[in-house]
Order: structure tokens, then sequence, then C-alpha cells
């Protein structure tokens, strides 16, 4: 294989995983929870492509897919309930948005 | 020397993965920690390149960096300055708990990395030409995996329908709000 080794893609989509949490668990702002939380999807993701080619087997690939859609289906139903939230005149907080009643 | 050119390309799509990533955690203001993460998303796109996973690297782009970052600018912009929500303090202790428990994620992580470092990771498998382009994503997702293919649409249309109902407001809670 030309080029870097795949345990430094692994070593980046570490770091890049580290980053998220850190968003997640840091930021209050429920926008930025979900970009973050796009980050840790998109670091397994690259995990996955990894060792799909050091493998040389398609199926972490497939799996990366699967996982793309599930982000797309989580990022529709977390802005909605952003917007939600932002209609209903909740502080978008999620240290305030503690109890989940309408 | 196309390996020079590899590792070049390599560490700078690494570098610019890592350097946006920062920036989308550290904004204060959501639109740009959003087009930071398209940033993102495109430098991973060029790591997946790499990794010879060309339909992933081209729907990476098309879906991701667009279509979902698309519906994440305009909430953004439907917010207007209400979505600047600054960093907002916590409490001290938290926040160090915050970046003691990430630090630490990240530490295991490299730790069973270097552990498995030995020769699972130095040697990959050979492959054709033709490993992870279209036509073998669709031949593996029709064939071996169709199940996860038709429970994906499903996932989708629920997705889809869930967001139209947390959209829509009664017309009972419109005189509330």
């Amino acid at each position: 294989m030309d080029g870097p080794d795949v345990g430094w893609y692994l070593i980046v989509a570490a770091i890049l995983f580290g980053i998220g949490a850190l968003g997640v668990m840091l930021r209050r702002s429920p926008l930025i929870v979900l970009l973050s939380l796009e980050i840790m999807l998109n670091a397994a993701n690259l995990t996955l492509v990894a060792f799909a080619r050091q493998q040389g087997n398609l199926d972490g690939q497939i799996f990366a897919l699967a996982v793309m859609a599930v982000a797309a289906a989580e990022v529709a139903i977390g802005l909605g309930l952003i917007v939600a939230m932002a209609r209903r005149r909740v502080p978008l907080d999620v240290d305030q948005a503690s109890a989940l009643r309408g | 020397m196309g390996n020079v050119l590899v590792w070049l390309v390599w560490f700078v799509a690494a570098a610019a993965c890592l350097g946006t990533g920062m920036a989308v955690v550290t904004m204060t203001n959501p639109f740009f920690s959003a087009l930071a993460l398209i940033g993102n998303l495109a430098s991973l796109a060029v790591l997946f390149l790499l990794l010879s996973a060309e339909f992933l690297a081209a729907a990476q782009v098309l879906v991701y960096a667009g279509a979902v970052m698309v519906m994440f600018l305009f909430v953004v912009a439907y917010l207007g300055g209400r979505a600047d929500a600054p960093w907002a303090g916590g409490h001290r202790l938290v926040r160090g708990a915050a970046v003691v428990a990430a630090a630490a994620l990240l530490t295991e992580i490299v730790v069973v990395l270097g552990l498995a470092w030995g020769d699972n990771l130095t040697d990959p498998a050979e492959i054709s030409d033709s490993f992870g382009d279209p036509a073998q994503i669709g031949q593996a997702f029709l064939t071996d995996h169709l199940l996860a293919f038709e429970i994906t649409s499903i996932v989708l249309l629920v997705a889809a329908v869930g967001g139209v109902v947390l959209g829509t407001t009664p017309e009972k809670e419109e005189e509330t709000a």
C-alpha cells in the first residue's frame, strides 16, 4: 500500500473521536452538540473504512454507508427537536432543557 | 515518488480534518461551526479516497457535505441570533471533568491501537482496482446486505415522518407559544 499504514488513519480517527466527545460534553448549545455528534460518527466511519481496506473486505464500507444514512436521520430528528424547542421559547441550552415535558 | 505524494496528501487531509474538527467544537457562532464541519467532511472524503473507497467519498460529499449541511444551515438561519449560544460556562468542575473524560477516551483508543499495531495493521490485503467502486458496492448491497438496505430505507422514512410531525405545531399550542 502506497503511503501511510492503516494504523495512521486509525490514529486520526481516534483523535477526531476525542474532539467530538469533547464537544458533546463541553458545549451547551444543542446545535453544536449535534455537530460534534456528527464528528464522532464520522470518526467511526473512518475506522470502518480503514479496516475495510486492511482486510480487503467490502462489508466495512457497506456498514459506513448505513451509518451515514442513520446520521442523516438523526440530524433530521435532532433539528426538528431544536426547532420545536425554539418555537416554545425553551432556551437553547441543553442544561436547562432537562425535563422532557411539553 | 508516488509514495511521497500519497503521504503528503494524507498529511494535508489529516491536518485539515483535525483542524476543522477543533474549529467545530471551539467556534461560538454555530454558522461558522457548520461551515467548519463541511470542511471536515470534505477532508474525510479525501481520506476515504486514499483508502480506495471511491463511492463512499462521493456519497460523503453529496449526501453529507451537501444535503445534511444545507438542512443544518437552514435551521441556523431560522434561529438567527438565538442560535448564538456561547460557551455558557457551566460549573468549572464539570468542564474539567469533560476534558479529563475526553482525554481518557482518547488515551484508551490510542493504547489499544498501539497494542494491535504489531503485525495486524502493517500489512494490508491485496485488493483489485475495482475495490469500493459503485458497481461493487451496489453488488454487495443488493445481494449480501439486502436486509440492511431495506431497513435503512425504513429508517429514513420514519425519520422523514418524524421530522414533519415535530415541525407541525397543533393550533392549541400556537396560542400559548
